[in-house]
């Protein structure tokens, strides 16, 4: 590896996402591998299995935007599930009741999850810490009692269908599944695509959100807000501002989540979907991007590996099946406690995360032979 | 007027002392939440697990190897004790200095492990605990009383004066007072973190083992749904102030009466807020204090320096 390759000439050259294939082969190989995988994926893979990955893209954009308000700007929720049972209510009244296109209930779920954090933002701004942990816990719980009460647009405990929601995107019908070039695809692998694509867009806006002067801000915001504000951060702007992004991110995953249920009830959306997040943003990796995608790619889809395999092996042996069968846990308590587990080693042995274990993987091979 | 007639004084009064009871209960909780807090400045979410394995372990004792039911409880407080020590020297004592977030995380992480841990050994039945005090009541001017409520406010009482008098009095307590208030100087100064430390988790083990009891007592029966109940003491230790033990007896007395009297009133007069709006309500106060207050009522005020 030259350093002539990895230097930036000019300022552009710097703000390039991208430079030539010859400047930045990495970049490019990984560019090219995604969306080789993107586009093989959904015509290998059955529909369950196409399901648990639309998921996974699912938890991926709400999971970057809890890390732009958590890993990026330092404010801990645990009440990003609040925001997602916003964006999937919005997206099941307009879409499912009011049959609305779906460009403009999506949209309009993200609108209204960005409105809903930025009136609760500021109330962070008097909290700090821990503090503010219980704060957003406690809108977990307003928010359910909301969805089980406010009966006329959330249907009340029973819940809301999305069945009639219209999901037309110009040409392309994702419920019936999408025809392209003559061939007919499933509702599975059409609905992977686009939260996939999805998952693209988001994640490079939040790129560049983080790494241009209000990403600056929020950073400076994390590392010490009182140094922040000295400086000159409006403090107030850019906590409120990450708040309410973060909540925009978490309607749309909302949003998508109701599409792919077909089906909205008050429980989903409770302490236990917050903690997931978290855990997600952690084992993936705080502060980053490509971290937020990894964790919900590793919490949702090793869960769904473990549920689809608790009969083979070991699983087995530890897990039973039904009553009478042997085992020592349930299928939910042997995922409790492996997520449990999982959240404990990767705080211990790997705080940064999965980013960090491929940024690892990746220097290792960038500076071979030597270590670093 | 004839909306009025529904609820008599007696129902005040009734009303009154069973949220003061329901308060003990959550203060019991609080105080375990409180001393982590004062030691090592995070909320300790496995507290709530520990409630619950504590209650299950009485059981155990007190039921399954039909010891009397005092030495149970004892035992059961001894071994929460124990497993608190242990929890602090496997997971936290490697995080000391690290951000809230991720010890708070890092609790969670073991409340997933201990609960889960706890219904796969005891499964997901409900329970009698094996207490004396059962469904027992007695009439104290015209308010029936039930026993275990009165030995949960005995409980709390006691351990609110245990904990005062090991904060004022014992060199452990004071000491754990200067490392809450800076760990760095009081090491400094001699202090040995890691005693105060395992020494917080023990007492907070301890006390949760006495909270999971009162909790299941009687008719409440238990079940996997115990510890769920710990959460809802989170109200009641923002409430008074997280280092502050004083502030969370009386936060978790101010959740029970707010409780009981919005579950007593609200179908009555304010049924717009919708059912069960009890389990709401206490977040509702906290975060209208906190915006009033953002450190409780009895919190101290964090001094940030630049």
């Amino acid at each position: 590896m030259s350093t002539s390759r990895t230097m930036a000439l000019s300022y552009l050259d710097e703000v390039k996402l991208l430079r030539s294939p010859r400047r930045d082969p990495w970049r490019w190989a990984a560019l090219v591998a995604a969306v080789v995988l993107y586009l093989w994926i959904p015509t290998y893979f059955g529909d369950p299995g196409l399901r648990i990955m639309a998921m996974c893209g699912i938890f991926a954009i709400g999971a970057i935007g809890l890390n732009l308000l958590t890993g990026y700007t330092g404010q801990i929720s645990l009440g990003h599930a609040f925001f997602v049972g916003v964006g999937a209510y919005t997206a099941a009244y307009f879409g499912g009741e009011r049959g609305w296109p779906l460009p403009a209930y999506l949209a309009l779920a993200t609108l209204i999850g960005f409105t809903v954090g930025a009136v609760i933002g500021p109330f962070a701004l008097r909290l700090r810490g821990n503090y503010l942990v219980v704060v957003t816990l406690g809108l977990v719980f307003l928010g359910e009692h909301l969805w089980n009460n406010w009966d006329s647009v959330t249907g009340g405990g029973n819940g809301i269908s999305l069945s009639q929601a219209p999901m037309t995107l110009g040409p392309l019908d994702f419920k019936e599944g999408i025809e392209l070039g003559g061939e007919a695809y499933t509702f599975e692998q059409s609905f992977f695509w686009l939260t996939w694509a999805l998952v693209a867009v988001t994640a490079l806006l939040a790129v560049n959100l983080t790494r241009s002067r209000p990403g600056r801000a929020m950073q400076a915001i994390r590392d010490r807000d009182l140094s922040a504000e000295v400086i000159g951060v409006n403090l107030a702007r850019y906590k409120v501002g990450a708040f309410a992004w973060s909540s925009a991110y978490a309607a749309l995953a909302g949003s998508l989540y109701g599409l792919l249920q077909q089906y909205v009830s008050p429980g989903e959306f409770s302490l236990f979907l917050a903690i997931n997040y978290v855990a997600m943003i952690i084992i993936g990796g705080l502060g980053t991007i490509v971290g937020s995608i990894l964790g919900a790619v590793f919490v949702w889809g090793g869960r769904s590996v473990i549920e689809q395999n608790s009969s083979i092996g070991l699983f087995d042996r530890l897990i039973t099946n039904g009553v009478g069968e042997p085992g020592w846990f349930t299928i939910g308590e042997a995922n409790a406690i492996l997520f449990g587990l999982a959240i404990v080693l990767f705080l211990l042995f790997e705080p940064r995360g999965l980013a960090a274990l491929w940024f690892r993987v990746k220097t290792w091979f960038l500076t071979w032979p030597f270590s670093y | 007027m004839s909306f009025v007639a529904a609820i008599t004084g007696d129902d005040l009064w009734q009303t009154g002392f069973s949220g003061v009871a329901v308060g003990c209960k959550y203060a019991l909780i609080a105080l375990g939440f409180s001393i982590i807090f004062k030691a090592t400045g995070v909320i300790n979410f496995a507290q709530a697990s520990l409630v619950l394995l504590g209650s299950y372990l009485t059981f155990n004792f007190a039921h399954t190897w039909e010891l009397n039911f005092y030495l149970a409880l004892l035992m059961a407080m001894a071994a929460g004790a124990l497993i608190g020590v242990v929890i602090e020297a496997l997971v936290l004592r490697h995080m000391v200095g690290e951000q809230p977030a991720t010890v708070i995380m890092a609790t969670i992480g073991i409340l997933f492990v201990l609960d889960n841990l706890t219904t796969a050994v005891w499964g997901p039945d409900n329970h009698n605990l094996g207490d004396p005090w059962g469904i027992r009541t007695r009439d104290v001017f015209g308010v029936t009383v039930a026993d275990r409520d009165l030995w949960t406010i005995a409980f709390t009482a006691a351990v609110l004066a245990g904990f005062f008098a090991f904060f004022r009095f014992s060199t452990l307590g004071l000491a754990m007072r200067a490392a809450a208030l800076d760990p760095e100087a009081a090491m400094a100064q001699g202090i040995p973190a890691r005693r105060v430390y395992r020494a917080a988790w023990a007492i907070a083990g301890l006390v949760a083992a006495l909270a999971g009891a009162t909790l299941a007592a009687g008719a409440t029966q238990l079940s996997p749904a115990t510890g769920s109940l710990a959460l809802i003491a989170f109200p009641a230790i923002i409430l008074g102030g997280l280092d502050s033990p004083l502030g969370a007896a009386i936060g978790g007395v101010i959740i029970g009466l707010v409780q009981q009297f919005t579950a007593l009133l609200a179908p009555e007069y304010f049924d717009w807020v919708g059912e069960s709006f009890e389990r709401v309500s206490p977040y509702l106060v906290m975060i209208v204090i906190l915006l009033i207050r953002p450190y409780g009522l009895f919190g101290t005020k964090e001094v940030r320096r630049a």
